[in-house]
């Protein structure tokens, strides 16, 4: 579980692509503000993800899993 | 939903880019349509934190970006008050951000605009540029960060917007204490009708935040993860602004006798290295941080201050350059400001695990 609470662009797309290098199948990151989701779910479907998210209390939790 | 965002932005890029020349059209200085960093320093002049004559006009455009933000984060619930992340670092980057831009003579934006006017110096600034961001994404890749920020009561990140408010009042209501430069003394007395660059910067700052506009992360993503979605942004608004400006004739390409310009190349390309540098350790142009302000960043206010501070600085030292050339004081300034920014990278960079939670 990545926390990208209140992390600032480009943080939080920066600790998934760093994530990614283990080459897991499925990732969840934490984040606070609708661009960092954009950007890290952006991020995750151009490299080959399928991204999900939940919201709660303005959280999202953002589910990334290989296609 | 990929396709469709950077169409989206395409669209947005465009609009901007002729709301950008029209403001020119109308009255603003020459591939000036919009400048944060010329727009603060004017605003700054206006309030008589310095005394530089020519350029003293609380900007509309800026007074209309933060409440266009404002507005549109408010009805997209995204106006999010917090702050706490290195404020005080983010001040002094701000500062030396607004330096180097006043040393080139534009923001990344007015860089933009510049090119489509056709200004070639805009060239070497967008090399320089590209090199500080290349230099901050050197940083970021090994972990640098300015920590995380914090969510704080709805007040903080009202304030913001309701000064800008208040400076619209003053700039409507014209006391005395608020400094105009008079007709035909320099490019504070060029702008359009308030209502026009009121109505223009709202209209941006809306399409700037619903679309995150960003120039640094347009060229950022693009090294840093292939990513095209912002630089399509920026080069949308290059696009339709140089094709408005071959069709209206306000395009002269070249180097020399450019509209508040200077042919510097050395200092063109530090002052925007400064720029990019310092824009990529804060994690967004000044545009991108005028709209985070809006939307309640108070991260990005702070930043905004460091701008208004290092505009009231520029002029009171001399640091400005003028159409003449640099200063000997602005380059020390400028040099000082990489020196400065590289410290507060190196000491804000440490490998970061992947897996972290901090």
């Amino acid at each position: 579980m990545l926390d990208a609470r209140g992390r600032s662009c480009p943080e939080p797309v920066i600790m998934i692509k760093k994530a990614m290098a283990f080459n897991e199948d499925e990732y969840a990151i934490l984040l606070d503000n609708r661009t960092s989701l954009e950007n890290v779910s952006r991020f995750a479907r151009v490299a080959g993800y399928h991204s999900d998210y939940t919201e709660e209390n303005g959280i999202f939790t953002l589910k990334i899993t290989k296609k | 939903m990929i396709k469709n965002e950077k169409i989206v932005i395409v669209i947005a890029g465009i609009i901007i880019g002729i709301i950008s020349v029209t403001l020119v059209l109308l009255g603003n200085p020459a591939n000036m349509g919009f400048c944060i960093a010329c727009f603060v320093r004017d605003t700054a002049g206006a309030l008589g934190l310095h005394r530089a004559t020519a350029v003293q006009y609380i900007r509309p455009e800026i007074i209309g970006l933060v409440l266009g933000s404002c507005l549109m984060a408010l009805s997209k619930k995204e106006f999010s008050p917090r702050g706490g992340s290195s404020p005080l670092t983010r001040l002094i980057l701000g500062f030396f951000v607004m330096i180097g831009a006043l040393m080139f003579l534009g923001c990344p934006f007015r860089m933009i605009l510049r090119l489509a006017g056709g200004d070639l110096n805009a060239l070497v600034g967008l090399v320089g540029f590209i090199c500080g961001i290349l230099a901050g994404i050197f940083f970021l890749n090994r972990g640098y960060t300015l920590k995380r920020t914090y969510s704080l009561p709805k007040i903080e990140g009202v304030i913001f917007p309701v000064i800008q408010i208040v400076f619209l009042s003053l700039l409507l209501a014209a006391p005395a204490f608020i400094y105009f430069t008079e007709a035909g003394a320099g490019p504070g007395a060029k702008h359009a009708a308030i209502t026009i660059s009121l109505a223009a910067g709202i209209l941006v700052g809306i399409l700037a935040q619903r679309t995150r506009l960003c120039m640094v992360g347009g060229i950022r993503d693009l090294v840093l993860f292939r990513e095209w979605k912002l630089l399509l942004g920026f080069l949308a608004i290059l696009a339709s602004a140089f094709v408005m400006n071959a069709a209206t004739g306000n395009l002269s390409v070249g180097f020399a006798n450019q509209p508040i310009a200077h042919t510097d190349g050395l200092w063109n390309f530090l002052g925007m290295l400064a720029v990019g540098f310092g824009s990529t350790l804060l994690g967004g142009c000044p545009l991108r941080q005028m709209i985070l302000a809006g939307e309640g960043n108070t991260d990005s206010v702070i930043t905004v201050i460091g701008l208004f501070a290092g505009a009231a600085f520029a002029h009171n030292f001399s640091l400005a350059s003028s159409a003449k050339g640099p200063t000997t004081n602005g380059m020390i300034a400028v040099a000082i400001g990489l020196v400065v920014m590289l410290i507060i990278a190196v000491v804000n960079t440490r490998k970061a695990a992947a897996t972290v939670n901090n």
